[in-house]
């Protein structure tokens, strides 16, 4: 994997060299290779590097006459926050970094943020959909998730209208991201009229989950709603699974989008998980390729189907490459005048960023899917789009057993 | 009510493993005066050797203890003699300093080969549910094994000549020398098994929960815990603390969030260190 | 005061302060500022750690928490509260000091291992305390509010006079260290480290000493703390209170030399640099902990004196100037 790194990165260099003819533009971002969120930030990389390739066999993005090449200056994070902030502040003094990419997280890229601020540097944040960021004062942050105030909403909705008696129990993980998620949910929930019995916090890097699992059971609740990244929430649906709860849904962030999640086998099947992007979704791409073709193009060159991270990643790259266009070059200011301007849909959907003083940035036209994993015919697990109701690909399992 | 019951069961079943962990901490400090800090590479170690032998064998983790042990013991011996020997009997600074040494170099070649990322042991036996509680059949298993690993020890302290040996150097030093007994040689296998405790609780945890290299650390933390409330150097009450610590946790978690109790478990640490130097279980006079 | 004047090493502290400041204001190297705040928190935390472990001879695996605590106050008090960025984090100072000394009191009943020991529980048990601290954001921490760099004149001015203060508690951490190693108070602590028992015989009141240096030593690292995590933006229980962090501080101080001033901070200034080497470099990331690792169980089996000691060996007359 290091390797990897290493020799990727001499390619980089080469072909910089090489090319030196032509324009470049260098774009900075940190991957979690190792650490807890390792799966999830490597599915948003396989994204940026899938939009470099295609930029770059095209001949790169055209503007204002010219060709850049698109180069990435990437480190590994380790997951942690403080290397992210080293990292971000090497690649934009050492490596010329001219546009950053977020890490992988609301954590992480809240950190990220600080830095790239402080030196007034683009950053499209894909991987990170917690607002509080936003309401800092930032004004070179552009978001490409749908807030996580959403994440939720569509859960309960489905669930109102499956069993308005459902008794709910909130379990998540106490970092950014599923805070800024479970907090507004619980009121939703409540506005709903749903019994909420349990609600409680478990600290990043959990690993056992006994006690809180036997509180559940105590709570008698019927529907359990939570979770965070994808380490903590595989354990957690194992270990739901091995002290069998009886519970009817599932519904957890993040981890059950990754296609490792049929890895679990029975702890897979019926967890739901709100989504970014589905490969079904069909939003007509005024912009970039079709969702078929991105998803075609990704399976032959990762073997695996993409996940939501990934797309997010590829459109990053695309909104960028699209401001860039529109500004006729590279020039900070006028690139983020180009992203405030944004309205498009894309294979992704709809983005469009707050241009309002207090939320600069955050992302305003994309919405959430829920996705199930069900059984197909033949028995194999297989994620399926389950809301909202008009863009369905199967009916959502209720209960799951 | 039968939330705390189950929760506390929960919590006995893990604590016992808390136990045997710390009984490797508490022999080496007993016998040797020696607070080893490889403690929690050493228990991560033990959590990929598990990982690794499971992986190629496939064969049931409680089996493949055994090697597990073995492998154990031999590095033992290696981390004996890279940093313990030549400190024994010298200021704690400089065994503090060198077992911490060679725990950052264990790390350091740990996560040049796992990286940091979660690693799992895909093995799972049925529990046994009572009412709406399960108990899973790893968490029983394991607390089965430590058990009988503790047994074992006990009868290997009490029962043979080399564990008499070790009780005697660990009772006066000077007194077994003139005895007869070779300290040195003594010494080694006491460390040798200490470590080897350290990695068999490790093996257990990783049939529990993911882990990665980096795991090792919160047991070692916990083990201190253990080892100071029993009083440091004795094994046996190691074990019944690390239980105790277990049914204490099992017992307040249905009554505050998760998250407080490591507070509660270090807070009580350090009153314990102060005002029961000896442990809960030690005699009050010096 | 006066007897200070004449030590070459109170002339060399202000000189390498001075250099500090001046190296990356010529040509604005802001990559410079940034490697340079990193090896002069690392000196601080590293001198103040030394008056526990090497004049006193306590060992502290939980130094750390002070810089983390000061940071949490300091961020607290300058975003929450709105105060200046100075006064927030000379209030931190005092606090977590006062906070010290009260643990002090407590653990500094308890000697050798048992002390080091207990002071890994007191890190562990402020750490849970703050994770689940409402005010402080439990375990996602605190963020800066880029308003708060306003009163400094923007970030990248609020970026040059947070190093310029941190370079400033640098050079009194080692006058601190420098001070106290010649004065009475810290004859005394050298008492307690050679022989507690026989110092308390000779009249040195060990209980209050300990407890005085332990106060001592949380001061300035709480201040830095409050600096750097302003200066970072964020804060939060794990890189507040890192336990690897902690336990490299004596890595540094053994290398370089426990006991002596300018060991603290050539053993700090070496290592945070190799440290920096090493993560950046792609080949060697992965082993800077094995490094590191080698590195002191060779210092501490050849040269228990560190490198300072080394140099004392070689230079006998070196002891006068390298104090």
């Amino acid at each position: 994997m290091k390797r990897a790194t290493l020799i990727s990165f001499l390619l980089c260099t080469c072909l910089a060299v090489s090319c030196l003819a032509q324009q470049t533009i260098t774009i900075g971002f940190t991957v979690s290779r190792t650490g807890a969120l390792n799966v999830d930030s490597l599915e948003q990389y396989r994204g940026f590097e899938l939009w470099r390739d295609t930029v770059n066999a095209s001949g790169g993005i055209k503007a204002g006459g010219k060709g850049y090449k698109v180069q990435f200056a990437s480190y590994d994070d380790e997951s942690n926050t403080k290397r992210v902030q080293q990292l971000y502040t090497r690649m934009i003094l050492e490596d010329k970094a001219d546009f950053l990419f977020s890490p992988y997280s609301s954590s992480l890229t809240a950190t990220a943020a600080i830095v790239t601020e402080q030196y007034e540097k683009i950053m499209l944040t894909t991987g990170a959909a917690e607002e509080k960021t936003y309401k800092l004062g930032n004004q070179h942050l552009f978001q490409m998730f749908a807030p996580a105030s959403q994440y939720l909403t569509a859960a309960l909705d489905a669930l109102k209208a499956k069993d308005p008696k459902a008794t709910v129990a909130f379990v998540y993980e106490d970092a950014s991201f599923s805070v800024a998620v479970v907090t507004p949910a619980k009121t939703y929930a409540q506005q709903l009229g749903f019994n909420v019995v349990f609600t409680e916090a478990y600290a990043p890097n959990t690993t056992d989950f006994s006690a809180l699992i036997d509180k559940v059971i105590s709570s008698k609740a019927t529907v359990l709603l939570g979770g965070g990244h994808y380490a903590d929430g595989s354990t957690l649906a194992r270990q739901l699974t091995g002290h069998k709860v009886p519970l009817k849904m599932i519904t957890l962030l993040v981890a059950p989008d990754s296609p490792q999640w049929s890895e679990l086998g029975d702890a897979a099947y019926g967890v739901i998980v709100p989504s970014q992007w589905e490969p079904q979704s069909t939003f007509k791409a005024e912009y970039g390729p079709s969702g078929a073709d991105f998803g075609n193009a990704y399976t032959a060159k990762y073997n695996a189907p993409p996940s939501y991270e990934s797309a997010g990643g590829y459109a990053s790259g695309l909104i960028l490459q699209r401001a860039i266009e529109q500004a006729g070059g590279i020039d900070t200011a006028k690139v983020t005048q180009a992203l405030n301007a944004t309205d498009i849909t894309t294979f992704y959907g709809r983005t469009r960023f707050s241009t309002q003083p207090n939320e600069h940035g955050l992302q305003v036209g994309h919405t959430i899917f829920l996705a199930q994993w069900q059984k197909d015919k033949s028995s194999k697990l297989v994620k399926q789009v389950v809301w909202p109701l008009a863009g369905k690909s199967a009916d959502l399992l209720y209960p799951i057993h | 009510m039968s939330g705390i019951l189950a929760s506390m069961i929960d919590g006995l079943l893990i604590g016992s493993v808390y136990g045997l962990a710390a009984m490797g901490l508490s022999l080496i400090w007993g016998v040797m005066d020696v607070i080893n800090l490889t403690h929690g590479s050493m228990i991560a170690l033990g959590m990929f050797g598990m990982y690794l032998l499971f992986a190629a064998i496939a064969g049931n983790p409680y089996v493949l203890l055994i090697p597990v042990i073995a492998a154990g013991l031999l590095l033992g011996i290696l981390v004996y003699w890279l940093s313990v020997n030549w400190v024994v009997g010298r200021s704690q600074l400089m065994s503090l300093l060198s077992t911490f040494a060679v725990n950052m170099m264990v790390i350091g070649i740990g996560t040049a080969i796992w990286s940091t990322s979660p690693y799992n042991v895909d093995f799972s036996l049925s529990g046994i549910t009572v009412g709406a509680y399960t108990f899973t059949g790893n968490h029983i298993a394991a607390a089965i094994s430590a058990l009988l690993i503790a047994l074992l020890l006990e009868a290997f302290l009490y029962h043979t000549r080399a564990g008499k040996a070790i009780r005697a150097v660990a009772d006066n030093r000077d007194a077994a020398e003139l005895m007869g007994i070779s300290s040195t040689r003594v010494l080694m296998v006491a460390f040798a098994i200490g470590i080897a405790l350290a990695a068999a609780s490790g093996a257990l945890v990783s049939t529990l929960f993911p882990f990665t290299i980096l795991s090792g650390a919160g047991y070692q933390l916990k083990s201190f815990v253990v080892t100071v409330l029993a009083g440091l150097g004795k094994p046996f009450g190691a074990l019944v603390a690390g239980v105790l610590l277990g049914l204490l946790e099992g017992a307040v978690s249905p009554f505050i969030a998760v998250s407080w109790i490591p507070l509660i478990e270090f807070g009580l640490f350090v009153i314990v260190l102060i005002f029961f130097p000896r442990g809960i279980f030690g005699k009050a006079t010096a | 005061m006066m007897t200070m004047l004449r030590r070459p090493l109170f002339w060399l502290i202000l000189l390498l302060a001075g250099i500090f400041a001046w190296l990356p204001v010529r040509g604005n190297n802001v990559a410079l500022r940034e490697d340079l705040i990193l090896v002069a928190v690392a000196i601080i935390l590293t001198s103040n750690l030394n008056l526990m472990i090497g004049y006193t001879g306590y060992v502290n695996f939980g130094h750390i928490v002070f810089y983390g605590l000061g940071g949490y106050l300091g961020l607290y008090l300058a975003t929450v509260r709105g105060w200046h960025l100075v006064i927030s984090a000379l209030v931190a100072g005092v606090l977590v000091s006062l906070v010290a000394l009260l643990f002090g009191l407590g653990i500094l009943r308890l000697r050798g291992a048992y002390f080091a020991l207990a002071t890994i529980g007191v890190l562990v048990a402020v750490q849970a305390f703050v994770a689940n601290f409402e005010p402080w954001g439990r375990s996602t921490g605190m963020y800066v509010s880029f308003d708060s760099y306003a009163p400094l004149g923007g970030p990248r001015h609020a970026l040059w006079t947070t190093y310029f203060l941190v370079i400033g508690v640098m050079a009194l951490s080692l006058l601190l260290s420098l001070a106290i190693k010649s004065s009475k108070f810290g004859l005394g602590l050298f008492a307690i480290r050679e022989d507690e028992d026989a110092a308390i015989v000779l009249g040195v009141n060990a209980t209050v000493y300990k407890a005085i240096i332990y106060s001592v030593s949380a001061f300035l690292p709480a201040v830095a703390g409050a600096l750097m995590f302003f200066k970072n933006g964020m804060i939060d229980p794990s890189i507040a209170f890192e336990y690897m962090l902690s336990l490299e501080g004596i890595v540094m101080l053994m290398l370089g030399g426990s006991g002596t001033v300018a060991g603290a901070a050539l053993g700090a200034g070496l290592y945070e640099r190799l440290r920096s080497y090493l993560l950046t470099s792609p080949r060697l990331s992965e082993f800077h902990l094995v490094i590191a690792g080698g590195l002191l169980l060779l210092v501490i089996r050849l040269a228990p004196g560190g490198l300072i000691g080394w140099l004392y060996r070689l230079i006998p007359h070196s002891r006068e100037v390298v104090e």
